[in-house]
């Protein structure tokens, strides 16, 4: 392991303030730290630098000094070293911190030169936002209300454009909107790999567009539309679904594969509309997989389980299964099951003293934030000791069980069964206790079938590639006749005549934390909203399936090269 | 005092009777007998004549082309690359092409020597796309020059190896910016690159030093090496030293391209009297003395204040006419000298339609990459087209100039000013008509043009 050089810090001022920064932090950056808003739009912190929008526009000053004998020059006004303003306003996104750099945002010429990009901007802008999906999150309403003139000079005619493409099959596109910012083609080209956006035509008339023949169809597509600073990348999906100021915003995971990127999840009333990316620099940067997105359909599927008996007479006959053939139960855990709820399936298999296996779930991981292991938690079964190893590809092991008659009972938690490699003649020898959100071959063939919560209508943490734990809440009520995964596991644990176990996040904390030497200390409220990294060493020889990612060097790779 | 008489260096051979642009007419004329001779010396020495020569640049910005050279970062380790901007683009503009099609050796002998003295291994020339029998003339020169020896891996024998490559562009005035050019070249949309960072000495062509070199400024270096630095010093004046190809066009009896040595002539003798003065029964109104992005000259203004000779100050009081047509002078009097574009307009003309001609011009040719020049040059257009077609407001010369006010100054590339100055300077100058222009345009019927 090598430390990361120090970074070297410079004392810049913002408008009076000073302020220490690493060196090369820009001018943006540099003065949000100071509370100052440089406002922008083509300047994003994860993407290059073009300048082209011109917004961010500030008057900039070195101290001077004299050239011959480079001695500083007072000003006999002040006492403090001299000045020299560079005449021109200089763009901040551009500008570098460097030692004793002066930056100016309120003055008279800088006010006049965002009012004069603000009216540019908005010239040839249908201004259509009662109807358009962007308004409420905009940036050219913010700004335009922030630092622009408030009036119209323009009475010509404005310029005509597209009004909807389809760039592909998830981003709709309004080219009269676009601000040609040009975000959208960088991010395209430098964090999708899929250079296929850039513009036509020239001048005013310059329009964006997909290159012949290619459509803007990669798996990272959506973020075109969150970085899209006005109406013009909008999401088909969510399009006129819903205004944003009416959406409640709650904190999630992607939990389509082991990155664990960092999610906002968009409801309101109890309904999801859309999720977005959240910024996580050690994870996710502000991207997300378009496949991440899409989960909260699982929410209102077709194929979501309910019951229409209670718990209590669900878990009474779970109970007479597990009476049934004592000693010959295996508990099927989840990769997919947050942290808690893989601590209550290792106690639930320790009451019914049987082994507890763990379905592999692994793809191609595509090396930016959809890994090659699809189960999210893969790491919490180990960490919490549900598993100590990882999962083989198929539930053989437990299916050779079955056929020599060692397993009678399986409680599956969450898992399908027969996709984890159990074949219907093995399903039909044993019966089988099915938690879970969804219609599966394992619930249809279950004796029981106790409806449990999608991740967006319960909390809990994961534990991603990085071995980073992660929060997600609660974002909407699960449905009537599906039950709380926690509260199913604990009494289940009771129904298999084990000891009590708590049935709340915060109790299940506390024993995590006095359990599991990994989490020791921890509680759930304390993890960070970026999340905390974990000692991985106990698990270090293991050979995780993850490729690089962004963010992620896997530790084979990394002490290979 | 008679205007003095031109004295053509680059345009020596320009429309000679029987002078044709193949290589065995150049070398009859003693062509290539510079790179020769440079070849012998010490590229320092070669850029030590250039910067002792004070030269400056001819492609618009009159930039000292010793100082360029002198940026370039010699120690980064990555190829040097010259590029010759052979955009000629600036509406008024008409010198290189003349070079292009009747003397392009004298061009390669000068991006030659240039190349050795900077160490380029490979140059190319951006040649506008408006240039289809320029590329192939310059292709069959170069194809000469390289049978000749004078071009390639293995120049005179002398080991040094360096190659010119013809790269054409598709159509784009924005092109003609240096670093528009480079994005261009390397096969991308021209968007002109932020400086800071890419100044083309340090992160240039292929992110490598680069010296961007227009064609006239290139002969001039060809001319320095032979006569030397300060020889060629003497010619013109202090500052402004050397030759410099006026293009003359629009309302003058004689327009065409003449060769003076900077500072020697005034406006008023170059378009009086070399120019024959205006049409018959016509008087001068304006005069646009460096490209259509230079700012307009109003004739009966005048111009005072002191400047610098030798070292007194000396009090100047000018009339148009009176202007000596270099760098500095034109730069004093809020102009510039440009690319040397020297556009009339007579008494005849809408100064409104004018404004609107040029307008409707970096509309079209804005690329597009930043906000204020891209919206604001359309909506100048916008504004002063609807002017001239019979709806105009008295407020609208004013909105006009608070647009062009919203532009200069804040662009990623020198654009934004071309776009604006016009725009400024003509409401400056003929505030008054844009004034009354409503008026005007509902008195009078559309004026006849007579057909010459």
């Amino acid at each position: 392991m090598t430390s990361p050089a120090k970074t070297e810090l410079v004392t810049v001022n913002i408008d009076g303030k000073e302020i220490a920064v690493p060196k090369g932090t820009n001018v943006i950056e540099a003065a949000r730290l100071v509370g100052v808003d440089v406002p922008h739009y083509c300047y994003h912190p994860k993407l290059s630098v073009v300048g082209n929008c011109r917004m961010c526009l500030v008057e900039m000053g070195m101290p001077a000094v004299d050239p011959a004998t480079k001695a500083p020059v007072m000003d006999p006004a002040t006492g403090c070293q001299k000045i020299n303003w560079i005449p021109r306003p200089q763009i901040g996104c551009a500008t570098n911190a460097s030692p004793g750099l002066h930056i100016r945002t309120q003055t008279p010429q800088i006010r006049d030169c965002r009012e004069g990009v603000m009216e540019f901007l908005l010239i040839n802008h249908p201004l259509d936002c009662p109807i358009c999906d962007q308004a409420g999150e905009c940036k050219l309403q913010e700004q335009s209300t922030g630092y622009g003139r408030g009036y119209s000079r323009f009475v010509e005619q404005k310029n005509v454009k597209p009004k909807r493409t389809q760039l592909g099959p998830r981003v709709t596109l309004d080219d009269e909107r676009c601000i040609l910012c040009s975000r959208c083609i960088r991010f395209s080209k430098e964090i999708a790999k899929d250079d296929v956006l850039g513009f036509i035509d020239r001048g005013s008339y310059s329009t964006l567009t997909c290159y012949p023949g290619r459509k803007l169809e990669n798996n990272y597509s959506l973020n075109t539309v969150d970085i899209c600073p006005v109406g013009a990348l909008t999401s088909t999906d969510f399009r006129f679904k819903m205004r944003v100021w009416f959406l409640k915003q709650t904190n999630s995971l992607d939990t389509e594969s082991s990155v664990g990127a960092n999610t906002v999840v968009w409801s309101r009333e109890g309904v999801i509309y859309r999720i977005t990316p959240r910024r996580n620099d050690a994870v996710n940067d502000t991207w997300m997989a378009d496949s991440g997105r899409l989960l909260y359909k699982a929410v209102r599927a077709e194929s979501r389980l309910t019951a229409k008996d209670s718990l209590a007479a669900l878990l009474a006959r779970a109970e007479t299964i597990l009476r049934l053939s004592p000693g010959l139960a295996a508990v099927v855990g989840s990769g997919q099951s947050s942290v808690e709820e893989q601590f209550l399936t290792r106690q639930l298999a320790h009451a019914l003293n049987a082994p507890a296996y763990l379905v592999s779930r692994t793809a191609e991981g595509d090396g930016i934030l959809v890994s090659a292991d699809r189960n999210p938690n893969v790491r919490g079964a180990l960490v919490t000791g549900l598993v100590s190893d990882l999962p083989q590809p198929y539930l053989d092991d437990l299916g050779e069980a079955i056929d020599r008659g060692d397993v009678r009972t399986v409680v599956s938690v969450g898992e399908d069964l027969m996709a984890a490699g159990l074949s219907a003649t093995q399903l039909a020898k044993i019966s089988v206790i099915q938690l879970g959100t969804q219609v599966c071959a394992s619930s249809v063939a279950a004796s029981v079938v106790i409806p449990t919560l999608t991740v967006f209508e319960k909390a809990g943490t994961m534990i991603n590639q990085q071995f980073r734990l992660q929060r997600f809440a609660k974002a909407v009520a699960g449905p009537v006749g599906a039950f709380d995964d926690l509260e199913v596991l604990a009494r289940l644990i009771a129904a298999a005549g084990g000891p009590a176990e708590p049935s709340d996040l915060a109790g299940v904390w506390t024993r995590l934390a006095a359990e599991i030497p990994a989490l020791r200390g921890l509680s759930y409220a304390a993890v960070p909203e970026t999340g905390v990294v974990l000692d991985a060493s106990p698990w270090a020889s293991l050979p995780f399936v993850e490729g690089e990612s962004l963010h992620h060097r896997p530790a084979l790779v990394a002490a290979s090269a | 005092m008679p205007a003095p008489a031109q004295r053509r260096i680059i345009f020596q051979h320009i429309d000679e009777p029987g002078y044709t642009n193949d290589l065995a007419c150049y070398l009859r004329h003693g062509g290539y007998a510079n790179l020769r001779q440079a070849v012998t010396r010490k590229p320092e020495e070669l850029i030590d004549e250039v910067k002792k020569s004070g030269l400056r640049g001819r492609g618009g910005a009159g930039f000292p082309c010793g100082v360029k050279w002198d940026l370039v970062d010699r120690k980064s380790g990555k190829p040097i690359y010259l590029v010759v901007n052979a955009d000629e683009s600036e509406p008024g503009t008409f010198k290189d092409r003349y070079i292009i099609h009747q003397d392009p050796h004298q061009l390669i002998e000068g991006i030659m020597i240039t190349c050795f003295a900077n160490n380029v291994k490979q140059a190319y020339i951006y040649i506008r796309g408006e240039f289809p029998e320029g590329a192939r003339i310059l292709e069959k020169a170069i194809a000469e020059a390289r049978a000749g020896g004078f071009v390639g891996p293995n120049i005179l024998g002398t080991g040094y190896g360096c190659e010119i490559y013809v790269h054409r562009g598709a159509g784009a005035y924005i092109c003609g910016e240096e670093t528009g050019l480079i994005e261009s070249l390397e096969g991308k949309r021209p968007y002109p690159r932020i400086k800071p960072p890419y100044f083309p000495a340090v992160l240039g062509l292929y992110q490598c030093p680069t010296i961007v070199n227009n064609v006239e400024t290139l002969c001039h270096v060809k001319k320095i090496v032979e006569i030397g630095g300060e020889a060629y010093a003497k010619i013109g004046t202090p500052n402004n030293t050397g030759t410099r190809i006026l293009c003359v066009s629009g309302h003058v009896q004689r327009p065409g391209y003449y060769e003076f040595e900077v500072g020697k002539v005034t406006l008023g003798e170059l378009l009086n009297e070399v120019c024959g003065g205006p049409l018959p029964g016509r008087r001068f109104k304006a005069v646009i003395p460096g490209g259509s992005s230079a700012k307009v000259l109003r004739f009966g203004e005048r111009f005072k204040g002191k400047r610098k000779i030798g070292n007194d100050l000396v009090d100047y009081d000018w009339g148009v006419e009176d202007v000596p047509m270099d760098f500095d002078c034109l730069a004093m009097i809020g102009s510039m000298g440009g690319s040397g574009g020297v556009i009339v307009m007579d008494d005849s003309v809408d100064i409104v339609a004018a404004l609107a001609n040029i307008n409707e011009f970096y509309a079209h040719e804005s690329c597009g990459q930043c906000t204020p020049c891209r919206e604001g040059s359309l909506w100048m257009k916008k504004i002063s087209a609807r002017m001239v077609h019979g709806e105009a407001r008295t407020e609208d010369g004013a909105l006009l100039k608070s647009v062009a006010d919203q532009i200069a100054g804040r662009t990623i590339c020198a654009f934004g000013e071309a776009c604006s100055w016009p725009t400024q300077s003509f409401l400056a100058k003929f505030g008054d008509e844009f004034k009354a222009y409503p008026e005007s345009r509902k008195a009078a019927a559309a004026p006849a043009v007579p057909l010459a």
